[in-house]
């Protein structure tokens, strides 16, 4: 059953046109994750779903109610976490989920128990009179996300919650986000790292407000139709330029090195000689298999041309 | 209604944390209260007053003792040019020069001596008074001053039986009878702090929450609009009482204010009337984004209307006529009327509903506005 279902969603602001036609489902247990660089309109099209902007065109159906009718219905069942921290700084910890507990009308022996179970799998019990300010990123938005579970939502809605946070607190995050599923939650979040998007279940791919592929992102790959190289090289930013300027070449900076896409119908041999002129002998050349963040890379080329 | 509950509770919370706004919201108004009540003064008292005497007898000095020892004039200093009038008050050295012609000695005399009292009027002597007309309220002051003065001077130099001829006016001054301004501010004073406080504070804690984001997480949650603008509104109405109290306070024992009327009438008003401002700050809130603007946009919105605007400092029926229809908006204008009325006069509610209507009519609609734009100025 589709608990989350969004239909030819359209959205602008003003000329600029920040989602078209946009589709997403999602299934009850289902983790879904929302991939895209900064600006691909990730965070409009959470808003939108969330009842927090309006949208020109299209449907978005939660749970079974139709967002624009029976919203009110929706709220109990959602748990939506902003991009920002977006909790009282100067409230506890404990203090914000009791806030929260009393917005979802909860008594006070339901929410002594509720808060034992989020503190156990959040780890947050030893800073339960600590500021929230005062917490470290990580523990930020383990709160955030304990405050939206505090009333246990059918839906779970989270923009970017792993930005900026320390890889062990986003290892950390994404198993509390695995255990949650189990639960039976459904869970849509976005993220702008593609080692998270190999975690989920399924994953969208979004760019100008778009959508530019989706499934499951061991099959994600298969769509990938480059041979793909990668140079050690230091990428600076001339041998950049130059390296695009080459025809039928395609090449990004991964990190410390180059990644270079060909057409697969043709041999890599064929470039050595301007690849030579460039500093990159044919030795600094290898073959290897492509990475999500490949198949993006790709997919964006192809749908700015 | 739990609900609200937890919001007011987490308001409280807010207030009680953030020491710089509990400082605004008490000290504040403490400030203002000393400031209006010293600074905002219309009473004309010591008007700086120089001789020029010509005559030189007893009497003159005798006249010249009266102006002094009276608490409307002070002498003047440094009289250099001690017979040129105008040349005194071009240089500031007085705001007032009274001349004494020679004759004043002899004019008492016959006074004194005077047995027909239809020869009363036939010598005629003058003295004169040249004021700086600069400051228009004191140099009307300065005459009618100098004429009690005078007038004293003849009844006391009439023989025993005689009595001055002519109509005279009987004034009796009621409510405020020593024509105090203090009386009259202390009680606007209430009204304008009030606006001023509650609109402020309230604004800027709902920019805040939508400058830190907390209100989209709020909006998600089953929580309407209305039961959000009720719960930040509770914890504002106690503060405002707070600041009410206090400057009552210090209108009461410090300036002296009377108040004759009914405290409890006085504090329902006052509750209604601080739901207007509360308003009044949602309203704001809801067209801004920061807290900065907040505040600007709260102080601008309510300080200057309810100072200018609300007959605080200025009459209203002096105004030019669009001026005086926008102050029908302006709901300082109400609540100052009440609470003179009640502190002053001891009025009741016969004769206060009236502005107590507008005030609740003024309150209604703006949190019907408030409440519509709430929702729809999250974007």
């Amino acid at each position: 059953m589709n608990l989350v279902k969004i239909n030819n969603l359209d959205k602008s602001y003003g000329q600029l046109k920040a989602v078209s036609d946009f589709c997403l489902s999602a299934d009850q247990g289902e983790l879904l994750a929302v991939a895209g660089p900064d600006g691909a309109g990730k965070t409009t099209i959470f808003r939108t779903v969330c009842g927090l902007l309006e949208y020109n065109n299209g449907t978005i159906n939660l749970a079974g109610f139709d967002i624009d009718k029976e919203f009110d219905k929706i709220k109990p069942l959602l748990g939506y976490m902003p991009q920002n921290f977006s909790l009282y700084p100067d409230l506890s910890v404990e203090e914000n989920l009791y806030f929260y507990a009393g917005l979802f009308g909860m008594k006070k022996n339901e929410y002594e128990q509720k808060k034992e179970r989020l503190y156990q799998f959040s780890g947050l019990g030893p800073f339960a009179k600590r500021r929230a300010g005062k917490l470290s990123g990580g523990m930020k938005q383990k709160l955030a996300l304990s405050c939206n579970l505090i009333h246990d939502p059918k839906i779970l809605i989270l923009d970017e919650p792993t930005t900026g946070v320390d890889p062990v607190s986003r290892r950390q995050f994404w198993d509390i986000l695995k255990k949650l599923k189990q639960d039976g939650s459904t869970i849509i979040v976005s993220t702008p790292y593609m080692d998270e998007v190999a975690l989920a279940d399924r994953a969208i791919f979004v760019h100008n407000g778009q959508k530019l592929i989706e499934g499951k992102p061991d099959e994600l790959l298969s769509h990938f139709n480059s041979a793909i190289y990668k140079i050690k090289a230091v990428p600076s930013s001339e041998v950049m330029t130059r390296l695009n300027q080459i025809e039928g070449v395609i090449s990004r900076r991964f990190g410390s090195s180059i990644h270079l896409y060909t057409d697969p119908q043709q041999k890599i041999e064929v470039h050595y000689n301007r690849l030579s002129q460039l500093g990159i002998s044919s030795e600094s050349i290898a073959p290897i298999k492509p990475e999500l963040e490949d198949l993006f890379i790709q997919l964006m080329e192809k749908s700015d041309a | 209604m739990y609900k609200i509950k937890f919001i007011a509770l987490k308001e409280l919370r807010h207030i009680m944390r953030d020491p710089r706004s509990l400082v605004i919201a008490i000290l504040m108004p403490i400030l203002m209260t000393l400031l209006y009540g010293y600074a905002i003064n219309l009473d004309i008292k010591n008007i700086k007053l120089a001789v020029i005497d010509f005559d030189k007898t007893s009497a003159s000095s005798d006249l010249i003792g009266r102006f002094y020892n009276s608490e409307y004039f002070s002498k003047a200093t440094d009289q250099v040019y001690i017979d040129d009038p105008e040349m005194i008050l071009k240089k500031g050295q007085a705001n007032a020069v009274l001349i004494i012609g020679p004759g004043l000695g002899e004019a008492i005399q016959k006074l004194k001596n005077i047995q027909n009292p239809a020869n009363l009027m036939i010598d005629k002597y003058e003295l004169g008074l040249t004021v700086d007309g600069a400051d228009a309220n004191m140099a009307a002051a300065a005459g009618s001053y100098s004429s009690i003065i005078v007038t004293q001077v003849i009844k006391d130099n009439l023989p025993p039986g005689f009595e001055l001829p002519g109509i005279r006016i009987s004034r009796q001054v009621f409510y405020n009878p020593d024509l105090k301004s203090s009386h009259f501010f202390v009680p606007g004073l209430i009204a304008v702090i009030l606006m001023m406080i509650s609109a402020l504070l309230t604004s800027v804690t709902i920019a805040r929450e939508k400058e830190t984001g907390t209100m989209e997480q709020l909006l998600t949650t089953p929580i309407t609009p209305r039961q959000i603008i009720i719960a930040k509104m509770l914890p504002y109405i106690g503060l405002a009482i707070l600041d009410g109290i206090i400057v009552l306070g210090f209108g009461v024992f410090h300036f002296g204010v009377p108040f004759i009327g009914s405290t409890l009438l006085l504090f329902v008003f006052g509750v209604i009337y601080v739901i207007t401002a509360l308003a009044i700050g949602i309203l704001i809130s809801t067209m801004v984004k920061t807290q900065l603007l907040a505040m600007m946009g709260a102080m601008i919105v309510t300080v200057l209307p309810a100072v200018m605007l609300s007959g605080f400092i200025f009459e209203i029926k002096n105004m030019p006529m669009i001026l005086q229809i926008i102050t029908h908006i302006v709901p300082a204008r109400y609540f100052i009327l009440i609470i003179r009325g009640i502190m002053l006069k001891g009025s009741s509610i016969e004769l206060l509903w009236v502005e107590g209507l507008f005030l609740i009519l003024l309150t209604i609609v703006l949190l019907a506005v408030a409440t519509r734009r709430f929702k729809l100025g999250v974007d």
